[in-house]
């Protein structure tokens, strides 16, 4: 019983979920509990899982090689689970500094990180990261140098990217919890660098 | 299975061409040229599973890398800056 | 939308409500990944949001277009009736008032 001081309404949206929900039930294609579990499987995703495999590669130089290679497979090595991901991981050097955007919709590495924030599915960063990449990097407060490339990957078809920062000086000796302490989604993403604290 | 023609390192352009349905390649990269960076591999035409259609045969896919300064005009930056989108075979010549 | 003018990135973020979630987990089995019976592709979802033309971006959300968008497919695919639809939205508006 649902208390009338707190009551809304259904949206129409929120209708035509429940409707398509229910109806998909009746006719066998889903059950509640496949809803619910597959719910719980996507909120349990996070950017750890993504630390995870950069702080690997800082410290396994064999592993990093692997996951330029083959993103997927690697991360499948490090007893992930990422289904249906096509990993493609993009290393930042001295001089190359690279940053991931969907234009044509918001695609994102959604098995391995969980969901994207909202900033990434809008249409400003999606216009704008292909374009001026600088400008947009300098409203999250990153500065490059002049020196430094920018390439910026457009997931157009089936590949999902990743971003593999450079270990930051000043970690010397850390382990590999800590490492991955200080990779955040936003690193991985290309929009901020990993900072020792 | 369609066969793969290009290879890495070899320049390529984008067909300028905008047709209606569902469509994967860019428009700001239409008529512009780049370079091959890799083969992803080959996958199901999506312009064609948009459609409810099987998408086959699967078509190679390719990581195109593009110079800002040549895709914007007026683009400030560094000169190396580049932009790599994923492109079906089909889209390129 | 690549290159298209636009204002400063609002760096929003927002908890995802439940019913959201559900949408995200309707998609993920619709497409037959974890376990879900294979009925529509990535493919239909995205032209089905196109479809909802330039200015869905701003009068609807992220996962308002994407209800509407697999609901469309469903119908498209004959999963669902826009009958079946129509009688199944009206039963859960009813449901809903009355438990008020």
């Amino acid at each position: 019983m649902k208390d009338s001081g707190n009551y809304q309404p259904y949206s129409y949206f929120q209708l035509m979920e429940v409707s398509l929900r229910e109806l998909l039930v009746e006719k066998g294609i889903v059950t509640e509990a496949q809803v619910a579990a597959t719910v719980e499987d996507m909120r349990a995703r996070s950017p750890e899982r993504g630390a995870k495999v950069v702080a690997r590669a800082w410290v396994d130089g064999s592993f990093k090689k692997k996951l330029l290679e083959n993103g997927t497979r690697a991360c499948e090595e490090l007893g992930l689970d990422v289904p249906a991901l096509r990993l493609v991981v993009v290393e930042n050097t001295a001089s190359v500094h690279n940053m991931i955007v969907c234009t044509l919709c918001s695609c994102y590495p959604r098995m391995l990180l969980g969901l994207p924030p909202d900033w990434y599915k809008s249409r400003n960063y999606r216009s704008r990261a292909v374009r001026e990449p600088r400008a947009v990097l300098a409203e999250f407060g990153l500065q490059l140098n002049q020196d430094t490339a920018i390439r910026v990957h457009d997931s157009t078809a089936d590949m999902r990217y990743l971003v593999l920062p450079m270990r930051p000086a000043g970690t010397e000796g850390w382990s590999e919890e800590r490492l991955a302490s200080i990779v955040t989604r936003d690193c991985m993403i290309g929009v901020a660098v990993p900072e020792p604290n | 299975m369609i066969e793969a023609r290009f290879k890495p390192g070899e320049p390529v352009r984008v067909r300028k061409a905008y047709p209606l349905g569902h469509i994967r390649t860019p428009f700001y990269v239409r008529g512009h040229g780049g370079v091959i960076e890799r083969l992803c591999g080959t996958f199901g035409n999506p312009e064609e599973l948009a459609q409810m259609r099987s998408g086959e045969p699967k078509q190679p896919l390719y990581r195109v890398r593009f110079l800002q300064s040549e895709v914007w005009p007026g683009y400030r930056g560094n000169p190396e800056d580049a932009l790599e989108v994923e492109i079906f075979q089909h889209w390129l010549e | 939308m690549g290159g298209l003018p636009a204002g400063k990135v609002e760096l929003t973020e927002h908890d995802y409500a439940e019913w959201e979630w559900r949408v995200d987990a309707l998609m993920v089995l619709l497409t037959g990944v974890k376990g879900g019976k294979r009925l529509m592709t990535v493919d239909e979802l995205r032209k089905n949001i196109e479809a909802l033309g330039p200015d869905a971006y701003d009068r609807m959300r992220y996962y308002e277009r994407w209800v509407t968008s697999i609901t469309q497919t469903m119908i498209q695919r004959g999963v669902i009736t826009t009958e079946e639809l129509g009688r199944k939205m009206a039963e859960i508006e009813q449901r809903d008032r009355s438990q008020v």
